[in-house]
């Protein structure tokens, strides 16, 4: 009879393991799925400078220093390194760089009138919230796998089983700034 | 946030559980008149278990095709696909299908089964009349409703209660024409008190389905604008669309009595504003007021 009553104990024990498991994996894959869809909103952002400072060019040349910042932060963005730290810091360099271009094009009636450019900005302005979006469910991922793992019973056995806790993406102060702008 | 798409989804079984019940009794009292309980209750539940199936497997054409919506070019109306592309990767759900309703009233819904064969419709009212924020906040509570299954459980809640409406219907026409057992039966017995609580059941029934559906659906339109506001962080944007649909007096004419429950905003007006029935008319509002909605966001 006892016997039974410590087999099944150590029945439940076993099936309650194996659930707390495989939900620190789903929440795991969660996060890592989550971090590609930063990499491929930050890639897509990289891609579509080249096209956007040669329109910008056409209208406003002698506008040195802010097209060289942009075209500076793309290429800090494109050498950083893969770390959620790494990443962040590049792309807030870059988020900084393209308002100080976009708050510019204000000055420049006819820019503002060019339908590339207008779609360009849409497609920016897009991208930009895609990117902050995936950051946010990236940071919700990890917030949820995090808490899953260091709740009570995943906690005992996490670590052993290589369930690390992960970074969060964090945006600086320096980015939320408002963009100065010169004239 | 997942761990409230669960809740939700226990609460939809309930739900279910508590429909199918109805269901047993009105199908129990139309055996009753019929003569055979157990066979009315058995034709009950298959009947709407087969229109439940259908439901689940068609909602989203006939919801899209009643309400005349066809697709959004990705060119034409890029700012909106861009926005719906970003408030998927910020809730992690796969794009639904883009649709656009040509209506100047500003309104939109979801529909589908779940989150992989879900679409989002628009009407061009919408698009002019919203600025970007708006349109988002807007979006995001849509995808809130396919996020957190709302659309599954409220064609599944509506399917139910038009079965439940139209077995009573069923049963009534029945007793004019073919009653006189029953009459003839009560006269002898001096009434049956069974056979009298299945007419008070086939006459409420309806009414208490429709008022269960309306609560289930209020509860959830508040629901997807909390979760709207936690999908873009930023509430005043779907407060502000909010204002302007409660401000916009124009009717949502693509819309009908049966997909009103869909809408972000209701789109049928109630009887009266400072009548009598208003209070009754409430029960079955399948959408909380406005301005509560409003208020509640207010506090976020």
């Amino acid at each position: 009879m006892t016997l039974w009553i410590i087999l099944a104990i150590a029945a439940v024990v076993v099936l309650y393991v194996i659930v707390v498991y495989n939900g620190l994996i789903r929440s795991r894959n969660q996060v890592d799925n989550a971090w590609s869809q930063i990499d491929v909103q930050l890639k897509r952002r990289i891609d579509l400078i080249p096209n956007l400072i040669e329109t910008v060019k056409g209208y406003a040349a002698h506008e040195k220093s802010t097209l060289e910042a942009v075209i500076n932060a793309r290429n800090a963005a494109i050498a950083a390194p893969a770390t959620p730290a790494g990443q962040a810091i590049a792309d807030n360099m870059l988020t900084g760089a393209l308002k100080q271009l976009f708050a510019l094009s204000e000055a420049y009636p006819d820019l503002k009138a060019n339908q590339n450019f207008l779609a360009l900005q849409e497609e920016l302005t897009a991208t930009e919230g895609r990117v902050a979006y995936s950051r946010q469910f990236y940071n919700d991922s990890v917030l949820s796998y995090n808490n899953k793992r260091q709740a009570f019973p995943a906690v005992i056995f996490a670590s052993m089983l290589k369930f690390e806790n992960r970074e969060y993406f964090e945006t600086d102060e320096a980015a939320r700034e408002v963009p100065k702008v010169q004239f | 946030m997942f761990e409230l798409i669960r809740a939700n989804k226990r609460r939809s079984i309930a739900l279910i559980a508590g429909f199918c019940v109805v269901l047993g009794l009105v199908g129990a009292a139309f055996g009753l008149y019929i003569g055979n309980g157990l066979l009315g209750t058995i034709v009950a539940l298959v009947f709407s278990g087969g229109m439940a199936a259908v439901s689940y497997w068609k909602a989203d054409k006939i919801a899209l095709a009643v309400s005349r919506a066809y697709p959004a070019d990705p060119v034409q109306y890029q700012r909106l696909h861009n926005l719906v592309e970003g408030l998927c990767i910020a809730s992690g759900l796969p794009k639904p299908r883009v649709y656009l309703v040509d209506d100047p009233a500003p309104n939109a819904f979801a529909t589908g089964r779940d989150p992989k064969h879900a679409a989002i419709a628009v009407t061009t009212g919408l698009l002019e009349k919203l600025n970007r924020v708006e349109l988002e906040g807007v979006l995001a509570h849509e995808l809130s409703h396919i996020r957190n299954y709302d659309i599954l459980i409220s064609t599944l809640a509506v399917t139910l209660v038009g079965a439940v409406a139209l077995l009573t219907n069923i049963a009534v026409r029945m007793m004019w024409w073919n009653g006189g057992r029953v009459n003839r039966e009560g006269d002898r017995d001096g009434g049956n008190p069974l056979a009298i609580l299945g007419l008070v059941l086939l006459i409420f029934a309806p009414i208490i389905a429709k008022a269960m559906q309306a609560t289930i659906s209020r509860k959830r339109e508040t629901l997807a604008d909390v979760s709207a506001c936690q999908m873009t962080r930023y509430p005043p944007g779907l407060i502000s669309a909010l204002e302007k649909l409660r401000d916009d007096v124009t009717v949502t004419h693509a819309a009908s009595t049966a997909t009103a429950h869909m809408w972000i905003e209701q789109p049928m007006a109630g009887v009266g504003d400072g009548g009598h029935l208003s209070r009754w008319n409430k029960m079955f509002d399948t959408h909380p007021p406005l301005q509560e909605r409003i208020a509640l966001l207010r506090e976020l």
